[in-house]
């Protein structure tokens, strides 16, 4: 659905050229745009549908570093959370910024010890990590299955509203002199020789000194229209949303051990694992399932069943708990479940802040600010190199071809 | 024949073949739960069972429709706390918050009480 | 595996009662699932039949006409020849490679367990499914609602609620009522309840009069409606029950509860043109319009359109098919009409999908009994009015034949039926400033308790120009009901926040909903076992 703005059509020249052009109004366009513009970039916003109307407005808000392995992602989540609570930490509460903690379960003592391990790495990160046994268990969750073995508890994972995080950061934005166009589709990019200028879109053309491709899931659409390719994946989840309950029936995120297995898997075929949470407005939310369908929106009985099933088995009152909406985005998936950050040698001019799966309202924040930095010719407050655009060999993009 | 039930200790008959909501509205009586954020009074909205205005606790079951609930003998409605039905998490399923007096009219809500 | 029927009906209002009824007596394997526990729907709403009374009957239109169907519906059932399946509720539709609809039904109401803390409530999860070849959606529709201040106050009904209580559980809901909004069902509504003894003080009106008495297209589409509707100003007249023409209600006072009306005066687009009156009441019906509920359709993927009274409904060819190969949709769904509208909608349906089975008529004596109980009853004028009353198509009772003929002949009077509704629609529509002075604290959601102020936040701070972003960012639509409510008036606002006249883009995002009821998960769980345990799956 896309409406016709002012300068609608090919051709016509928007009378004010911008210093970046973001391509998609998601979380981290929205991230990218607020630090740009806080840095004094002249920012113009994009997107052919409305703000948040694609995979930020499809999740849960999570802000997590318990599932995530040592590494460079949870480099990035941990330095993301910084970003949070620190530079954003005057705006918490319009998006409902809540320090809940992650509560990560196990069903036997093999799990518990397989937990333990994993947190041994993240500690060694610099994450906080309470191990909970079974005694303690009900202590942090009264309504937890009575059979599970133990616990790792995250007092970082927070939660967020993302819908009200992508609009309260543009509206931020907008204050520092940003524009934000929704309905409006970039239809190619303007060149000059192997440079990128700008965009043309369906409002007409808009040059500028750099684009920032943040089309999340869509984001390789975005980029084949500059040549270059970026292989992005839709990996399709759904959420099942509860009536209303009363406060803090479930007070942490609470997630089984297997959750950090799928997440990291490459698997095109479904996975569940159970994550359970609580909202403000009451309802409790279950994921999580994945799957490589490509953009199908009809509801999968099995997806949806399964994850009820799960989720009642770690929650046994849940199941006389009433199911009154579910929901299914698609997550902007890479091979190697790492997100694009940065310049693309390949077409200079053109930047990438993608593919971030089923973690971008976390690491939109840090994203946003790193790109920034990268932007506005500074050194970045983390090194960008394991989340290069140009990172994807042929025989990785080949091997992804084939699974798909 | 007339069913007898209850609602916050008041003897509300029904007549066989009627909904709870009906014998409730017959008896005067309009609404029986508030909303979770401003505490506002609701009962029977649509009457069809599609608003879900008109949720109530019945025989300890929370959050049924009483347009769609058959009325039956000895049927107790009302409030979670006097039919069992807190969730035992030790929290506060009490008073409305709204500081009007409701000394008998606590905790139906839609699944909570005192909202943060 | 479950057996698989040839076409499952869900809704037993007057357009599934017929197609059921239709499509059993031409021979195919029917089964009829209904919420409520006896047919009927909302239009033909009684109460318990264990438990009649002959005033029971009073007010009703079509009476007779509704009386035929269910007495050959129970005939068929009794004979094994319709699986009916009342007090159940579909939560789930899907579609499989082959063409074949598995429908999850959940009851209604739970059924009576034994009372006393601690007790569990198990026990229910993973009914069985409901397979068939084919679906005739037939869910009906529900009254239209604008917010207001004060609508949510106890003692503020949806007219059709109102409605319900009397007919169908013999209960009166006020002493002393307003019956508001816009459209010829205000009458019946008003004329109910001064039958059943409370004094009502005005109906309120937003629209001009009674035009379509006056409307060339509607008087020769349903000669009946001119009756029925002097019927009704004739009960009006006689309990003196004021009927306030362009007149809306501004607001509904009380503390607590209703205790008074504030009426204006408004032009033709809604905008207050004269003196505020305030009248006593302890109960306010209101509607305007009806909204049909497309949560089956729309999960099954099903083309949609904008009708003329605004509201999103299935786009139907003229056989009643939708843009789903197999999937047949009648009644309001497919853009509100009425009872004899739908009743033929259901027939065309079922006649359409017999033809199409090649299974045209198989056993022409169970319909010549259900003929003679129907002429019995009354129903023989030309245009299937009914004693003057609602005009229900004669031969949905009489059961022609599904040759090609007798669908020309149904369709000739779905065509009829629709120029009647279009000018009804025409003649009663929303007003189209009605956002104009809503104040900012006025409840949108009930249930989420989302005001106007809100909205307009969202809108000009938030950039939320679209009814679906409106949604997400300021929560309407996403409480209990999931929009039933609010949906179409949080749609309104969007586009008159955005300097636009509402949209299907608008309507859709708050039209859709999976589950299409709320079911509890130990249910929706019990699937995952059958999943597992069956190799083949769903």
């Amino acid at each position: 659905m896309s409406t016709a703005l002012q300068g609608a059509g090919p051709g016509p020249t928007l009378s004010r050229s911008a210093d970046l052009v973001i391509v998609g109004a998601g979380v981290v366009g929205a991230a990218a745009a607020y630090f740009a513009a806080l840095a004094g970039r002249r920012v113009v916003v994009v997107d052919r549908g409305a703000i948040a109307g694609g995979t930020s407005s499809a999740g849960e808000g999570n802000l997590l570093v318990s599932d995530k392995e040592a590494g460079p992602e949870l480099d990035l989540a941990l330095y993301s959370q910084a970003v949070w609570r620190e530079d954003l930490a005057e705006h918490a509460g319009l998006w409902e910024f809540e320090a809940k903690g992650g509560l990560v379960v196990a069903a036997t003592e093999h799990s518990v010890a397989g937990l333990r391990e994993l947190s041994v790495h993240q500690r060694a990160s610099g994450v906080e990590v309470h191990d909970v046994g079974h005694s303690a268990l009900h202590e942090y969750e009264p309504h937890l299955s009575k059979d599970l073995a133990g616990a790792a508890f995250y007092p970082q994972d927070a939660q967020v509203q993302p819908m009200l995080v992508v609009a309260h950061l543009l509206r931020l934005a907008r204050g520092l002199g940003a524009t934000v166009r929704t309905g409006t589709e970039v239809t190619g990019f303007l060149r000059s020789g192997d440079r990128v200028t700008g965009v043309r879109s369906t409002a007409g053309d808009i040059p500028a000194g750099a684009v920032l491709n943040a089309a999340g899931t869509w984001a390789g659409e975005v980029a084949a229209l500059a040549h270059v390719a970026v292989p992005v994946r839709p990996r399709r989840g759904f959420v099942l949303v509860t009536e209303p309950m009363p406060p803090r029936t479930v007070r942490h995120k609470v997630y089984a051990a297997e959750y950090v297995g799928d997440v990291a898997s490459s698997d095109a075929a479904l996975q569940t694992s159970p994550v359970v949470e609580g909202t403000d407005s009451g309802t409790i939310l279950i994921g999580a399932s994945r799957e490589r369908v490509g953009f199908d929106r009809t509801v999968s009985v099995p997806a949806i069943s399964t994850l009820a099933a799960k989720a009642v088995a770690l929650f046994p009152m849940l199941r006389e708990v009433r199911l009154m909406r579910t929901y299914h985005g698609f997550r902007p998936y890479c091979p190697d479940h790492l997100p694009v950050i940065g310049a693309d040698p390949r077409a200079p001019g053109l930047w990438h802040a993608c593919g971030h799966e089923g973690a971008g309202i976390g690491l939109s924040a840090g994203t946003g600010k790193l790109i920034a930095q990268a932007l506005t010719g500074g050194q970045p407050d983390l090194d960008l190199t394991p989340f290069a655009p140009d990172r994807f060999t042929d025989r990785t993009q080949d091997a992804e071809e084939a699974v798909s | 024949m007339t069913y007898r039930m209850t609602f916050r200790g008041t003897d509300i008959p029904a007549e066989p073949g009627q909904s709870v909501g009906a014998a409730l509205v017959a008896a005067g009586i309009v609404d029986w739960r508030t909303t979770r954020k401003e505490g506002r009074p609701r009962g029977l909205f649509c009457g069809i069972g599609v608003c879900f205005d008109c949720l109530i606790t019945v025989d300890g079951t929370r959050a049924e429709r009483a347009c769609l609930i058959p009325a039956a003998d000895g049927m107790r409605l009302g409030d979670a706390l006097e039919t069992g039905d807190a969730l035992g998490t030790g929290d506060a399923l009490g008073a409305s918050d709204d500081g009007r007096d409701r000394a008998t009219h606590h905790a139906e809500e839609d699944g909570d009480a005192a909202h943060p | 595996m479950p057996h698989t029927h040839d076409v499952t009906v869900v809704g037993a209002g007057p357009a599934g009662v017929a197609a059921a009824v239709e499509a059993a007596e031409a021979g195919l394997d029917v089964a009829l699932i209904d919420a409520a526990a006896q047919p009927g729907g909302q239009y033909w709403r009684h109460f318990d039949e264990d438990r009649a009374r002959p005033e029971d009957r009073r007010g009703h239109h079509g009476w007779p006409v509704f009386t035929g169907l269910r007495d050959r519906l129970y005939v068929l059932r009794d004979a094994g020849r319709v699986h009916y399946l009342p007090g159940h509720q579909v939560w789930l539709a899907t579609r499989d490679d082959a063409g074949t609809f598995t429908l999850r039904v959940t009851p209604t109401v739970r059924d009576p367990e034994p009372a006393g803390p601690g007790h569990g409530g198990t026990g229910h999860d993973g009914q069985d499914p409901v397979v068939a070849r084919a679906l005739i959606l037939c869910p009906g529709g529900y009254d239209r609602q604008l917010p207001f201040p004060g609508w949510d106050l106890p003692g503020a009904m949806a007219a059709g609620g109102v409605q319900a209580l009397l007919k169908g559980h013999r209960a009166l809901a006020g002493r002393r009522a307003v019956v508001g909004g816009t459209g010829p069902f205000l009458l019946p509504v008003a004329s109910g309840l001064a039958h059943a003894g409370a004094q009502v003080a005005a109906v309120v009106e937003a629209n001009a009069t009674l035009g379509w008495l006056r409307d060339p297209v509607g008087a020769v589409s349903a000669p009946g409606k001119g009756v029925e509707a002097a019927q009704y100003a004739a009960t009006l007249a006689r309990h003196r029950i004021p009927y306030r023409t362009r007149t809306v209600i501004r607001a509904i006072l009380g503390d607590g509860r209703v205790e008074a009306v504030r009426t204006v005066k408004v032009d033709r687009e809604g905008r207050p043109a004269g003196p505020e009156r305030e009248i006593a009441a302890d109960l306010v019906a209101l509607g305007w319009g009806f909204t049909p509920s497309l949560e089956l359709p729309l999960m099954l993927g099903a083309a949609t359109r904008q009708d003329v009274d605004g509201s999103l409904v299935v786009e139907v060819d003229d056989l009643q098919r939708s843009s789903v190969d197999g999937v047949y949709v009648a009644g309001e769904a497919t853009g509100v009409g009425g009872a004899a509208l739908s009743v033929s909608e259901g027939r065309l349906s079922a006649l359409a999908l017999a033809a199409a089975l090649g299974r045209p008529r198989m056993d022409p004596g169970t319909n010549a009994d259900a003929d003679r109980n129907t002429e019995a009853a009354g129903n023989t004028d030309a245009d299937g009015t009914t004693d003057g009353n609602t005009s229900a198509d004669k031969s949905a009772a009489s059961g022609a034949a599904a040759d090609p003929a007798g669908i020309r002949r149904v369709q000739a009077r779905i065509r009829r039926g629709r120029r009647f509704a279009a000018a009804m629609h025409r003649t009663y529509p929303v007003p189209a400033a009605w956002p104009r002075s809503l104040p900012d604290a006025t409840v949108v959601c009930r249930c989420e308790e989302v005001t106007y102020g809100d909205l307009r936040h969202a809108h000009a701070e938030l950039g939320a120009t679209d009814a679906r972003t409106l949604k997400m960012l300021a929560r309407p639509g996403m409480g209990w009901c999931q929009g039933r409510i609010c949906g179409y008036a949080t749609a309104g606002i969007a586009a008159w926040l955005d300097g636009r006249r509402p949209t299907a883009d608008d309507l859709l995002p708050l039209s859709g909903r999976t589950p299409a009821v709320p079911v509890r998960l130990g249910e929706l769980a019990a699937l995952a076992e059958t999943v597992t345990a069956d190799p083949a799956g769903p």
